[in-house]
C-alpha cells in the first residue's frame, strides 16, 4: 500500500515496474496474432517453396494442388494484382512469389489457399515443379570469386592513410575471420491475418516490427493507396529484427488472397518453412590488417568485410554499413580504411538482427586486439585500455566521440569481477593442467562494447504518438513503436504517467496501428523508447499546456502556480484529484487529446563522403566471462559472467537488466551453439530447433552478476536521460567467445591466438586444440 | 469413444483421427490459446501442458509437448493447461506470481510453457536444486530473457512450497477415480471413418491387434512419430497406441537380469539408471528435454532404428537382448543384431518390441558419453557406451558401442579387441582409441564433420582411461555451483 506521506506516483520513470503484459503472459491470456478469434470462414494459406538453390522454372504443375481436399485456390506470380516486390529499399529485387527464376532453396514459388491450415500444407506438398538448374554460389568468398557481384552499393570509410600507417608500423598482423550468421528464432513465428473490407480496404493483423512498411507493401501488392490498408499489432512473440522486413511477404500473400476470395486469410508458416524462407543475421568473412607498436597501440587498420547477403538487397546495405560503423568498436584507429562488400549469394536474403551488422564489426575489432595481445604476450585488457577512444577522437566516419565512459566502467568492472586475480588463477590452473596433461582448461576475457544509437538512415529517426485523456481521467496511449517483449510499452507508459504525475495504472497501452499513428519507423535500432517516449512526452506536454492554461484561467493563477504531483493537480493553495480535475476540464471544453511528434536532433550522414554524425550518442558496456573447456571433446561451459552496462538514467531498471541478461545469452548463442549449415546443394539443414540450437537454461552462466552503470547519464537530451538498451548488450557475449579462445590457446602455452571462427562449436574448438597440439 | 479430462471438463469424442494432435484440439477445437505452437516438433516447449495419467493405479502428472502428443493417446488422462492454473478467484498461482515478481517474461510467448514445466517441477520435486531446475527446463526455449530470471523465479517458488494446498493435490482422489472409470477396454476411434486409431486394452490385446493389422504404425511416446505427422505429413493410420499399457511399463530387477518393458519412458527409467548405472545418469538426463523424456520410451528409441538414438549404444554396450513378440510367439536376439542397416531392422510384420533384457552389471565398469553442439536436448553427433571388466590388472572383457558413427548403432570390434586381454593401462586405451578409427567411416553432416566424429571417438578412450584411472585432475566439465 502507498504510504500517505509518499508523494511519488506508482510506476513513474526510473522505477522497476513489471512488463505491462506480465500477468497476461503467465496466465496465457496475452493474445498473439494466432490467438485472435478468426472471422467466420477464415481461409488458410501455405507457401510452396523452391527445392533448388538457383534455376529457371521449366514447368509448374499445380493441378494436384488445386485438386487437393479443401483447396480454394492457388496463387503464382502471374496471379498477383500489383507489384510483385517486397524490397524494403524499393529495388524490385525481392519478389513475393518467384517469377521464372528461383534464386535460393526455399524461395516461395506459389501459395495455396484452403479451408484449413492442415489442408493447405498437405496440398502444397503435391506441387510438381521442374527446374533448369543454374550454377549456385553459397558463401561470400566463393561468390566474390565467381563474380556474383553486389546486391547493393558498397561503402568505404576512410580516415588518414591506412596503407602508409600499416607500412610504417613496427608490427603488422594480417588475418581472416569467418563469422557465422544467426537465425532469430523468435518463439512466435511469422504470421499474418488479412481481413478484406469494402471497396479497396483491407485490415491486417501481423506479427511485425514495422506496421507502416507492411501497410505500404500491401498497398503496392494490391495496387491500392496506403490509406486503404490498416495494419495492427498488439504484441509479437519476439522479433529481434526478424520482423522488420521479413513479414512483408506473408502479409502480402494473405492480403492478396483475402481480396481475391473475399474471405479472411491467415498465413502462418510451419517453423521449418519460416526458418528456410526468411532472412537471418549476415555471415561475414573479414580480411583485416592491423599495424601496431610494441606497446600494443594501434597505428593503422584496414578491413574488407564480405557479407553473405543472399539473393536480394533487403536491408543488406545498412547492415553492411553498420558493420563498418562498428569496425572500431571502442578503439581509436589513427589511420583506417574499412570497405564493405555486400555480396550476392544463392541463399535466403539476410536481414536485420539485433545489432544489425554491428556485432560482426565489433567482434572483428576484438579479434584484432586479441591478435595484438597474443603477439606481445600481454593481457588483452591492457591492449584494450591502450587503444580506447578519448573524447574528441574521430571515428572512421569522422564523428567525434564525446561521451566516452569506458575507462571508469572498465575500472569498476575489473574490480567488481576481480578480473586480474581470476585471470592469474586461470593461468595457474592451465599451467597445472598442462603439466599433468589434464583435459579441462579455463579461459577468461573482458570485452567492452561501444554502440552507436540512431538509425543510420537519418529520416527514420522520427516518431509519433497519440494520447487521449478521457473524461474519467483514464489515459489512452498509442505510439508508433511495437512491443516484442522489450518492455517498450511499459516504458513509454511510465513516461506518460510521469508527465501527468498519475499512477501507471491509469495509463492504458493500446495496440500499434497504422490508422492511429501514421508514417512510423520500424521498432528497431534500439530506438523504440528514445523516439516514441519523446513523441508521447510531446503529446502529454500539449495536453498539459492546455490543462495549465485552463487552471490559470479558472483560478486566476500564473502557470508556475499549477503543479502536477502525486496524482493531483495543485493550483495555488488548492488541490484536486486528477480525475476530478480532468472532469472539470472536460466540462470546460478543454481539448484532451494530442498527437505528439519527435525527430532526433543533431544527426546527419553523407554516405557518399563517408562523413557525418550518424549517431546521436553511444551506449557502452563490458563483460567478463570465464569458461571451462574440455580439450578432449571441445565442449565448454560458462562458469561465470560479470556485466556492467550503461543504460543511462534507466527508465525501468528491471526491464533494462532483462535486456542485458537476455542480450548477453543471445550473443553467446550466436558465437557458440547456433550454426547455420548449408549442404552443397544450397539447402539449409539447420532449420528447426531440432537442428538449430539456441541456448538453454543450463547454458546461462550460473554465476551471473549483472549491473547497470547507474551513475551514467546520457549527455544528450534523450528521454529522461536514459540510453537505448536493446542491441548493445548482445555484443557482451563476445567475452565468452574470447574466453573459449584463451582456454584453447593454453594447450600451446598461448604461443598463438587460436583464431577460432564463429560460432565456436565444440567441433571448431576441438579442431583448434588438435591443430595447436600438432 | 475417446474420453479424457481437460481441466475440469470431461471430454467425450466419437470423432478423432489417429493424427489429430492435442495442441490443435486445444487451440482450434477448444480455443484454449494459452498453449502455444512454437515448433511443432517437441523442441521448444511453448506447447507444454501437464498430463495426468494412471500408472499402476497411481495418478502421475508430467509435462508433455502438446504439439506432438496425439489426441487419441490422451484417452483416460487428465490434460491440464495454463488456463487451469489461475485460482477461481482470479489470483495468480504461486508459480505465475513468482514469474511476474522476477520479471521472467519478456515477449511472453514461451511463458505459458515455462509456467507449466515449472508447475510440474514444483509439484513433483519440491526440493529441486539449481541443477534439477535446469534439467527440468531443458525442453523449454526462451529467446528473450537469457533464463536467469526464470531460474530465479523457480528457486523462489520452490523455496515457498505450498504444494499440499494446490488444486491438483486437493482433487487427486476424485480425478484418480474419474480416470480409473475410463480404463479397461480397447478403444477405437477414427475421423470420417478414416485415420483410425486403436488403443489396445492390454499387452495381449496389443498382440491381437497387431496380428489383425500387421502394417499398423505403433505409437508409444510419439516423440518421433509425432514429427512424421507434423513435419512430413505422413499418414500413420491405422495407428496402435501403446503408451498407456502398464504391461509394457514394468521394470523387473532379478538376480542375474533386469527386464525393462518396451514402454518404459526415459523418466520412468531414471530410478533404475541411478541405482544400477549411476555413471550414466548424466548421459541419460541429456536425452531430449524433460517433456520428451516423459513421453519417449526405451522401446521406441530402439524400434525406430535411428542411427543417432541414444538408448541403443548404451543398451548394446550393457549387453542387452531384445524380446520381440508376435501373437503368443516371442523371440530374443542380441540388440546389436536388431539393427541390420540404415532404416532396416530385424522386425517382422505384426511383431513388436516387448522387453529389453539387461544382464546385471556385476563389477563391470560402465561409462556413456555423448557429444552434441548444445550440451542438453540436442541429438548427439557421437554417442558411445562402454562396459569393461578388469581383473588382476587386465581387461578381461570389453563391450563398446557407438551411435552417430555409422548407418546403425553398432559395436566397435577393433576397439573391443584392442582392449580385451590388454593390461589396464593408458597405453591400452590409447591403442583402442587408435583402433576405433578402423571400426567406422562416419559421414559429414550438420551435426559434425567426419573428422570431428573420428577425433572424439578416439578421445573418448582417453577420457575413459582418465576417469577409470581416477587421477586427481578433473576429467569432465562440472559447473560452478552458482546461485
Amino acid at each position: 500500500m502507498k504510504d500517505a506521506s509518499d508523494t511519488t506516483i506508482r510506476g513513474g520513470v526510473h522505477q522497476s515496474v513489471p512488463h505491462d503484459s506480465a500477468v497476461l503472459h503467465v496466465t496465457g491470456q496475452a493474445d498473439y496474432t494466432d490467438d485472435l478469434p478468426e472471422p467466420v470462414g477464415t481461409l488458410h494459406a501455405c507457401l510452396g517453396l523452391s527445392q533448388i538453390a538457383h534455376g529457371r522454372i521449366r514447368s509448374m504443375d499445380l493441378d494436384p494442388v488445386r485438386a487437393a481436399p479443401g483447396v480454394v485456390g492457388v496463387l503464382t506470380a502471374a496471379d498477383l494484382p500489383g507489384h510483385n516486390d517486397v524490397s524494403p529499399q524499393g529495388r524490385g529485387d525481392d519478389p513475393i512469389l518467384a517469377d521464372g527464376v528461383v534464386q535460393f532453396w526455399g524461395q516461395p514459388v506459389f501459395a495455396v489457399i484452403a479451408e484449413t491450415r492442415d489442408q493447405a500444407r498437405r496440398a502444397a506438398a503435391l506441387a510438381r515443379i521442374d527446374y533448369d538448374p543454374l550454377p549456385h554460389l553459397l558463401d561470400p568468398i566463393a561468390a566474390r570469386d565467381g563474380g556474383a557481384g553486389y546486391v547493393t552499393p558498397p561503402l568505404t570509410l576512410t580516415r588518414g592513410d591506412a596503407d602508409a600507417a600499416l607500412a610504417a608500423a613496427p608490427r603488422r598482423i594480417d588475418g581472416r575471420f569467418a563469422i557465422g550468421g544467426q537465425d532469430h528464432f523468435y518463439l512466435e513465428g511469422q504470421i499474418a491475418l488479412a481481413i478484406p473490407g469494402e471497396r479497396d480496404e483491407i485490415a491486417l493483423h501481423v506479427s511485425t516490427q514495422h506496421p507502416t512498411e507492411v501497410q505500404h507493401m500491401v498497398a503496392h501488392a494490391l495496387g491500392v493507396p496506403a490509406a486503404a490498408v490498416v495494419v495492427t499489432v498488439r504484441r509479437m512473440g519476439g522479433g529481434f529484427g526478424g520482423k522488420e522486413t521479413q513479414m512483408n511477404l506473408f502479409a502480402c500473400v494473405a492480403a492478396i488472397a483475402a481480396k481475391r476470395w473475399r474471405r479472411a486469410v491467415k498465413l502462418r508458416p510451419d517453423r521449418d518453412d519460416d526458418m528456410t524462407a526468411t532472412g537471418k543475421r549476415h555471415d561475414f568473412v573479414v580480411d583485416y590488417s592491423v599495424g601496431f607498436d610494441d606497446d600494443g597501440r594501434i597505428l593503422g587498420v584496414t578491413g574488407d568485410y564480405y557479407a553473405r547477403c543472399g539473393f536480394s538487397a533487403d536491408l543488406s546495405g545498412p547492415v553492411t554499413d553498420r558493420a563498418l560503423f562498428h569496425g572500431d568498436n571502442a578503439y581509436f584507429y589513427p589511420a583506417v580504411r574499412l570497405r564493405s562488400h555486400p555480396i550476392k549469394t544463392n541463399t535466403v536474403s539476410n536481414t536485420a538482427f539485433r545489432g544489425f551488422g554491428g556485432p560482426q564489426g565489433v567482434i572483428t575489432a576484438e579479434r584484432m586486439i586479441e591478435d595484438i595481445a597474443y603477439a606481445l604476450d600481454r593481457d588483452p585488457l591492457d591492449v584494450r585500455r591502450a587503444n580506447l577512444y578519448r573524447d574528441g577522437d574521430l571515428t572512421p566516419y569522422h564523428q567525434p566521440v564525446e561521451d566516452m565512459i569506458l575507462p571508469r566502467l572498465l575500472d569498476e568492472l575489473e574490480a567488481s569481477s576481480d578480473y586480474r586475480r581470476r585471470r592469474q588463477a586461470v593461468l595457474d590452473w592451465n599451467a597445472r593442467m598442462q603439466a599433468g596433461d589434464g583435459p579441462i582448461r579455463r579461459g577468461i576475457a573482458l570485452t567492452p562494447v561501444k554502440f552507436g544509437i540512431s538509425f543510420t538512415a537519418t529520416h527514420f529517426n522520427q516518431a509519433g504518438a497519440l494520447v487521449h485523456v478521457y473524461a474519467d481521467g483514464s489515459i489512452h496511449l498509442n505510439h508508433g513503436g511495437c512491443e516484442m517483449g522489450q518492455g517498450l510499452h511499459v516504458k513509454v507508459a511510465q513516461v506518460v504517467a510521469d508527465a501527468f504525475q498519475v499512477d501507471l495504472g491509469l495509463v492504458h497501452v493500446t495496440r500499434t496501428a497504422t490508422d492511429k499513428v501514421p508514417n512510423t519507423s520500424a521498432t528497431a535500432a534500439s530506438t523504440g523508447t528514445d523516439l516514441n517516449g519523446m513523441a508521447a512526452l510531446d503529446a502529454c506536454g500539449q495536453i498539459r499546456a492546455r490543462l495549465v492554461a485552463f487552471a490559470c484561467a479558472a483560478k486566476g493563477l500564473t502557470p508556475d502556480q499549477v503543479r502536477f504531483a502525486d496524482g493531483c493537480v495543485h493550483m495555488g493553495g488548492e488541490s484536486m484529484r486528477w480525475s476530478e480535475f480532468i472532469e472539470t476540464a472536460y466540462l470546460a471544453r478543454v481539448h484532451l487529446s494530442a498527437a505528439g511528434f519527435y525527430r532526433t536532433p543533431k544527426i546527419h550522414w553523407d554516405r557518399t563522403t563517408g562523413r557525418g554524425r550518424p549517431f546521436y550518442y553511444f551506449a557502452y558496456g563490458a563483460a567478463v566471462t570465464e569458461v571451462s573447456v574440455d580439450t578432449l571433446s571441445g565442449e565448454y561451459v560458462i562458469e561465470r559472467a560479470d556485466i556492467l552496462h550503461d543504460a543511462g538514467r534507466s527508465l525501468n531498471p528491471a526491464i533494462d537488466i532483462g535486456q542485458i541478461e537476455g542480450g548477453y545469452v543471445q550473443g553467446v548463442g550466436w558465437l557458440t551453439s547456433e550454426e547455420l549449415w548449408w549442404d552443397a546443394q544450397g539447402r539449409l539443414r539447420t532449420h528447426a530447433p531440432s537442428t538449430y540450437k539456441i541456448p538453454l537454461a543450463g547454458d546461462r552462466p550460473r554465476v551471473f552478476n549483472v549491473a547497470r552503470a547507474d551513475w551514467s547519464e546520457n549527455r544528450e537530451m534523450t528521454i529522461k536521460r536514459s540510453k537505448a538498451v536493446g542491441e548493445p548488450p548482445f555484443m557482451l557475449g563476445i567475452s565468452a567467445f574470447q574466453a573459449i579462445g584463451m582456454a584453447v590457446a593454453s594447450v600451446a602455452n598461448y604461443r598463438e591466438n587460436p583464431r577460432l571462427d564463429a560460432p565456436a562449436t565444440p567441433e571448431r574448438v576441438l579442431m583448434a586444440v588438435e591443430r595447436l597440439r600438432r | 469413444m475417446l474420453t479424457f479430462l481437460l481441466n475440469d471438463d470431461e471430454i467425450r469424442l466419437t470423432e478423432c483421427g489417429a493424427s489429430d494432435t492435442l495442441l490443435d484440439f486445444l487451440r482450434i477445437g477448444r480455443r484454449l490459446t494459452g498453449t502455444k505452437e512454437g515448433c511443432a516438433e517437441g523442441d521448444c516447449g511453448a506447447c507444454t501442458v501437464l498430463l495426468g495419467r494412471l500408472h499402476e493405479g497411481r495418478l502421475v502428472y508430467e509435462p508433455v509437448n502438446a504439439c506432438i502428443r496425439f489426441l487419441a493417446s490422451c484417452h483416460g488422462c487428465h490434460v491440464v493447461t495454463v488456463e487451469q492454473l489461475r485460482d477461481p478467484d482470479g489470483g495468480l498461482h504461486a508459480v505465475q506470481r513468482a514469474m511476474v515478481d522476477h520479471h521472467a517474461s519478456q515477449c511472453g510467448f514461451c511463458t505459458p510453457g515455462f509456467v507449466m514445466a515449472l508447475y510440474g517441477l514444483w509439484m513433483t520435486d519440491p526440493a529441486a536444486d539449481v541443477t534439477a531446475i535446469e534439467t527440468a527446463l531443458q525442453g523449454n526455449l526462451c529467446r528473450c530473457t537469457g533464463y536467469a530470471p526464470i531460474v530465479r523465479a523457480a528457486q523462489a517458488v520452490l523455496a515457498a512450497g505450498g504444494q499440499a494446498g494446490d488444486r491438483i493435490e486437493r482433487d487427486r482422489a476424485a480425478v484418480t477415480a474419474r480416470l480409473a472409470a475410463m480404463q479397461g477396454a480397447r478403444v477405437e476411434v477414427a475421423r470420417d471413418g478414416a485415420d483410425r486409431a486403436i488403443l489396445p486394452a492390454d499387452v495381449d490385446d496389443l498382440a491381437a491387434v497387431l496380428d489383425d493389422h500387421p502394417d499398423a504404425t505403433i505409437v508409444a511416446g510419439a516423440t518421433d512419430v509425432g514429427l512424421w505427422v507434423t513435419k512430413a505429413l505422413r499418414p500413420i493410420a491405422p495407428a496402435v497406441f501403446i503408451g498407456h499399457l502398464d504391461g509394457l511399463k514394468r521394470i523387473e530387477v532379478g538376480g542375474d537380469h533386469i527386464r525393462i518393458g518396451a514402454g518404459v519412458t526415459y523418466t520412468e527409467a531414471v530410478p533404475l539408471i541411478e541405482a544400477e548405472f549411476p555413471e550414466v545418469s548424466d548421459y541419460w538426463h541429456r536425452i531430449g528435454g524433460w517433456q520428451v523424456r516423459n513421453m519417449g520410451t526405451i522401446g521406441g528409441n530402439i524400434a525406430n532404428g535411428s542411427p543417432i538414438g541414444e538408448t541403443p549404444p548404451l543398451m548394446i554396450a550393457l549387453g542387452a537382448r531384445l524380446v520381440l513378440r508376435r501373437g503368443a510367439l516371442r523371440r530374443e536376439l542380441p540388440l546389436e543384431d536388431f539393427f541390420i542397416a540404415y532404416g532396416q531392422q530385424d522386425i517382422r510384420p505384426g511383431e513388436f518390441v516387448e522387453t529389453i533384457v539387461l544382464p546385471r552389471r556385476g563389477d563391470a565398469r560402465v561409462a556413456a558419453y555423448k557429444i552434441s553442439k548444445r550440451r542438453s536436448a540436442d541429438i548427439s553427433a557421437v554417442a558411445a557406451a562402454f562396459r569393461i571388466e578388469v581383473a588382476g590388472g587386465v581387461i578381461t572383457a570389453a563391450r563398446v558401442a557407438f551411435g552417430g558413427m555409422a548407418g546403425t548403432p553398432r559395436r566397435a570390434p577393433a576397439a573391443e579387441a584392442a582392449l580385451t586381454g590388454a593390461p589396464f593401462s593408458a597405453a591400452s586405451f590409447a591403442a583402442a582409441g587408435a583402433a576405433v578409427l578402423d571400426d567406422f567411416q562416419p559421414l559429414d553432416d550438420w551435426r559434425a564433420s567426419a573428422a570431428y566424429r573420428r577425433a572424439i571417438a578416439r578421445n573418448f578412450f582417453r577420457r575413459l582411461w582418465l576417469e577409470q584411472a581416477g587421477g586427481d585432475q578433473p576429467v569432465r566439465l562440472a559447473r560452478a555451483a552458482g546461485d
